[in-house]
């Protein structure tokens, strides 16, 4: 099992999220987050004082998939969330040891 | 003749019911409308403090004028009268519902007292936005009410209650020097004697509550009617192109602002088209009943444009924290206005022509005469009631309730509890 974590440009969740749908993935988590990488920030003005704000707004969703739909999932988050300008942010996958869904007590795969 | 005469001595409804009306427009210019201006453009540990300020200058400046602010404003000052009015209407003595006030027999006394007071009252808390956010509540009440005494009260008696001013026949309708010129000096003098915030020009301090910002200016612009409007003390044409010209001032100063701002960083910002309305109407009050429409037009231009410039020299190359630009906004604007007034006035620019026909070349002297009198007055006295009153107690607060913020450290309230 893998946990993706992708953090993306908020206006491409609701794509990414019905990409995700169709290859598979039955659940996910959204997180509104602040970030920057190599783009920085952006600067606002009021009367002309300049103020940089490193931090923009960003949406973070967590997926857990099984192996055999890990590439498909990343395939599908990037073909979703991609604008092809700076900014569009980036996915981190990651192993994940165990999954339990609480209310059966299902482990592995299964509880994904 | 002499029945016309004692006709026009007569108080006048209309004229009474326009100022009452205009007395009211002006006060709603400092409650709410200058408060929640200000309290907007401060950060929101401080937006309680800027409020309280506001108020609080409303109740000491009305005080005094009722004990002896109006009196020494507008009272016969016998052979100081071209420096300053006399104590013969201290405690607004002999004001009753019957009264009148010598120059203007067609509105009752006690409301040309009132009217003139909320001006008294809005100058002072024009200065506040200079030391937002650092000046201790104690030093601010007590600078705002000698500044009344010694700065606004005789440069008021100057020009409108027969002083050296008005002897000259320097034209300021409702407070170019009185008002602007006046509270900008006092703001920039302010901002040199306390210095800058902890952290300018180096941490953001970005407004915190730019739609207060926006709701405050809209109240101004309204208010500012009465501002100019009122000036002219009777219900009639002057007072009809006062307001229509402080109109198209006002429009004109948004635009030339916004379009600056569009040009030099690529985008128009909500809080550039409101700075430059209040620009436009700075810099139209001492022309406001002078001038014709183009003339206005004109004005309102020059000030969104020249006032947008100032701003910038002020705060990126000399770096003056003026927090709230009072300086660049209404000092460069009223002395703009006051300068302009000198040459839109003139009747063959569209103006209702110089007084005793003079030259343009002459009024022009005067007004800059005026203005310069009145900037070195604001200026010098200014800084010396600062200096009497840091000797007396800190003007600042300490670092610590600078960070913590003011609303807390000086009211033990907050602004927000969300």
């Amino acid at each position: 099992m893998k946990m993706i974590t992708a953090i993306i440009k908020p206006f491409r969740l609701d794509d990414v999220r019905n990409a995700l749908s169709e290859v598979g993935v039955n659940g996910m988590t959204v997180t509104e987050v602040k970030g920057f990488g190599r783009q920085r920030g952006h600067t606002e003005l009021y009367r002309g004082a300049e103020y940089v704000v490193d931090f923009l707004p960003k949406a973070k969703i967590e997926v857990a998939v099984a192996e055999d739909l890990v590439e498909r999932a990343v395939e599908a988050i990037t073909a979703a969330a991609r604008t092809g300008k700076v900014g569009d942010g980036k996915i981190f996958v990651t192993d994940l040891e165990q999954a339990l869904r609480i209310r059966t007590g299902e482990t592995g795969d299964g509880a994904l | 003749m002499l029945l016309p005469a004692l006709a026009q001595a007569a108080v006048d409804s209309g004229d009474t019911a326009w100022l009452l009306t205009a007395t009211a427009l002006v006060l709603f210019m400092t409650l709410p409308g200058l408060a929640l201006f200000y309290a907007g453009l401060v950060r929101s540990r401080n937006v309680l403090s800027v409020l309280m300020q506001c108020f609080a200058i409303a109740s000491v400046v009305t005080i005094l004028w009722t004990i002896g602010g109006y009196s020494l404003t507008f009272a016969q000052g016998g052979s100081a009268q071209a420096a300053i009015g006399g104590l013969g209407k201290v405690f607004l003595a002999g004001v009753d519902a019957s009264a009148v006030f010598a120059s203007y027999p067609n509105v009752p006394e006690s409301v040309f007292v009132m009217f003139q007071l909320t001006f008294a009252i809005i100058t002072p808390a024009l200065v506040v936005g200079a030391f937002a956010e650092r000046m201790r509540f104690a030093a601010m009440l007590s600078f705002s009410a000698l500044w009344l005494l010694f700065v606004y009260i005789p440069v008021a008696h100057w020009v409108w209650g027969g002083g050296w001013l008005g002897t000259l026949k320097f034209l300021d309708f409702a407070g170019g020097a009185v008002v602007h010129i006046n509270a900008g000096v006092a703001a920039l003098v302010a901002a040199l004697v306390l210095g800058n915030r902890r952290g300018f020009p180096v941490q953001p301090m970005p407004p915190h509550n730019l739609p207060l910002t926006v709701a405050g200016a809209g109240m101004l612009w309204v208010g500012w009617f009465g501002f100019n409007g009122g000036s002219a003390i009777a219900a009639g044409g002057a007072a009809g192109m006062a307001m229509l010209t402080t109109h198209i001032a006002a429009a004109a100063g948004c635009f030339a602002w916004m379009c600056q701002e569009w040009v030099k960083f690529g985008k128009p910002s909500v809080l550039g088209i409101v700075t430059g309305m209040v620009a436009g109407l700075g810099t139209i009050t001492p022309a406001s009943g002078f001038v014709g429409p183009a003339g206005a037009l004109v004005i309102g231009l020059t000030a969104g444009t020249v006032c947008f410039w100032a701003t910038q020299y002020l705060k990126r190359r000399l770096q003056i924290d003026d927090s709230l630009d009072v300086f660049p906004v209404h000092g460069v604007g009223g002395f703009l206005g006051t300068v302009l007034t000198g040459v839109f006035g003139a009747a063959v620019l569209g103006g209702v022509g110089h007084p005793d026909d003079r030259l343009m070349v002459t009024q022009l002297a005067v007004q800059v005469a005026g203005a310069v009198a009145t900037a070195l007055w604001s200026g010098v006295v200014t800084w010396l009631i600062l200096k009497v009153v840091g000797a007396l107690t800190p003007l600042r607060v300490t670092a610590e309730e600078e960070t913590e913020g003011l609303d807390i450290a000086l009211h033990e309230e907050r602004g927000y509890s969300l």
